[in-house]
């Protein structure tokens, strides 16, 4: 059976595989150079029976997302640098109160309104920290166009199995490229549909552990009568203040991720088995990275390329192994230095670490890379 | 590294070359099976002043995105040819339309040069589908996807109601740079 393929752009591979995915709920607001996803959902969205809104900004787009997802819609959101920055409270909301959305953020550069056209890299740790408060994270970065497909369709299955907001992190480049796609058939990639309650709705509580650290859901509008809010909450989903149990809730909110790290987590290595230096790279920046490594191995440097497509949780573990093995690590970013800080943490000094940044709209080339790599070495 | 071929076309925005690149990179990675990887510059200089689109197309996998070191550049404006037409290797090509482009660039290419925007408007009778003259002469000139995969590419882009006029203007297009190479 031939497959059917296609020359698509990022952003277009994000959309078709939300749907996909499950996906029967978008709200947004169109915003460079995110808008091909809201674009794409307009049309698609309805077919599958699901509904698309333009939302009146980004704000009350993030807030329409959380809605429809405790109404039971697997959910989604596009923007960028300034919409995200509008959104943070109500990731926050996401969080406390264990929604399940994907948030897709095509960085551009920033602060505030920065360059909407050109590609960035600086979102990084917005990604982890841009809402206030002790919060577990998870954000994925795909490369490619066939990568985003899958990555976006395991963005959905992080959200609802651990029962909170997943982002992706895109930038212009890879969202606006087009490259060839081979869309996978249905029942060909995993999809995992949230925890329905195991009890009655009369015995039901929203923040329930005695199932585990992930409460199942129940969807709003039918039996299951609920409260949510965004105050630390006690099981029944009513506030407290109660020591223990906002200790407890804080904890086991961290340990969703922290205990399934290895689950979550997902790198790409090339040639770092006997890397005397590797460039750590996600994104578009690794693609350069790669072409990097393999003209830095013609000229017999024995380089090599460590990828995580999962940046938070970030892959301590396996980057403090092979940092242990090598000469030199070496981070391009398109940013001013935000991975690199969290590649030091891990790395604890067990070898040299130089930081490669660019913020001037244009990618980091592979010959910058290269220069960058010999100067470390 | 795989072994990459570098396209780019550059001219004014609003002159198609962005669906130039598109369609190149279906023809081959569509239609011939290769893989291709078709970007443009992004942002305000690409409404009206100087636009460019770059199609890479390999055997294997395309790593880097963007243009490295471009096999073979297309400009159908002075600005587009002053602004892009760098970055050409040693033994690349470039194809200028001469009408419009008075100071060719000079470097250690092979230059060509053909009457793109008029061979549009004056043989096939529409300006608009300069873009796949361009294009059918730029498939001629590289024979980097054949004459029949660019037109299949072309054909299955265009609305039925412009598919022979579209046709026309590839095919001229090929055979204007097949009569000066």
């Amino acid at each position: 059976m031939t497959r059917k393929t296609a020359l698509i752009q990022g952003n277009e591979a994000c959309a078709h595989a939300a749907v996909y995915a499950g996906c029967t709920f978008f709200a947004g607001y169109p915003i460079t150079p995110s808008s091909e996803i809201a674009e794409v959902l307009a049309k698609e969205l309805p077919k599958v029976g699901g509904k698309f809104i333009q939302m009146e900004d980004e704000i009350a787009a993030m807030a329409a997302i959380i809605g429809a997802s405790l109404c039971g819609h697997k959910v989604m959101d596009a923007s960028s640098g300034p919409g995200m920055s509008l959104k943070q409270e109500l990731i926050g909301y996401a969080c406390i109160a264990e929604i399940p959305c994907v948030i897709v953020n095509v960085m551009r550069g920033g602060p505030s309104t920065g360059m909407p056209t050109g590609p960035s890299q600086s979102d990084v740790m917005q990604a982890r920290w841009g809402t206030h408060g002790d919060h577990a994270a998870i954000a994925i970065a795909p490369a490619s166009c066939q990568e985003i497909f899958a990555e976006t369709v395991r963005a959905f299955n992080l959200a609802e199995t651990y029962r909170m907001p997943v982002q992706i992190l895109m930038d212009e480049i890879v969202a606006h490229m087009r490259e060839k796609i081979v869309f996978p058939e249905p029942g060909e990639l995993a999809i995992v549909t949230r925890q329905a309650p195991f009890v009655s709705p009369a015995e039901y509580k929203p923040f329930d552990t005695s199932f585990g650290d992930i409460p199942p859901l129940a969807a709003m509008g039918g039996n299951y009568r609920y409260h949510v809010t965004g105050l630390n909450k006690a099981p029944d989903g009513f506030p407290t203040t109660k020591a223990e149990l906002v200790d407890a809730e804080e904890r086991r909110q961290l340990r969703k991720v922290e205990a399934h790290a290895a689950a979550i987590e997902k790198n790409e290595e090339y040639l770092t088995e006997d890397a005397e230096v590797i460039v750590l790279s996600f994104g578009i920046t690794s693609r350069s990275a790669r072409f990097a490594v393999d003209s830095l191995r013609q000229e017999g440097v024995r380089a090599g390329l460590f990828r995580p497509i999962t940046l938070w949780p970030f892959p301590e573990k396996r980057v403090a192994e092979v940092a242990r093995k090598t000469r030199a690590i070496v981070v391009p970013e398109m940013n001013l230095g935000q991975l690199v800080y969290e590649v030091e943490r891990v790395v604890k000094g067990s070898c040299r670490l130089a930081a490669l940044g660019r913020v001037d709209g244009e990618p980091i080339t592979p010959y910058q890379i290269i220069d960058k790599v010999k100067e470390v070495l | 590294m795989a072994q990459r071929y570098e396209i780019r076309f550059s001219g004014a925005g609003g002159q198609g070359l962005i669906t130039a690149g598109i369609i190149l990179a279906e023809a081959a990675a569509i239609i011939e099976g290769k893989h291709a990887v078709q970007s443009q510059s992004y942002g305000p200089e690409a409404r009206g002043g100087a636009s460019k689109s770059e199609v890479i197309i390999a055997d294997d996998p395309i790593d880097y995105p963007k243009a490295t070191l471009v096999n073979a550049c297309l400009a159908l404006t002075q600005e587009a040819a002053d602004k892009y037409a760098h970055g050409i290797i040693d033994k690349g090509v470039l194809l200028i339309d001469c009408d419009l482009v008075k100071t060719a660039p000079q470097g250690n290419f092979t230059l060509y040069q053909l009457p793109i925007i008029r061979t549009a408007k004056e043989e096939i009778g529409r300006e608009i589908v300069a873009n796949v003259v361009a294009l059918g002469a730029m498939v001629a000139l590289t024979g980097i996807v054949s004459f029949e995969s660019g037109e299949k590419a072309v054909l299955d882009r265009v609305p039925a109601a412009f598919r022979e006029l579209n046709k026309k203007a590839y095919r001229v297009g090929f055979e204007k740079m097949k009569g000066i190479l």
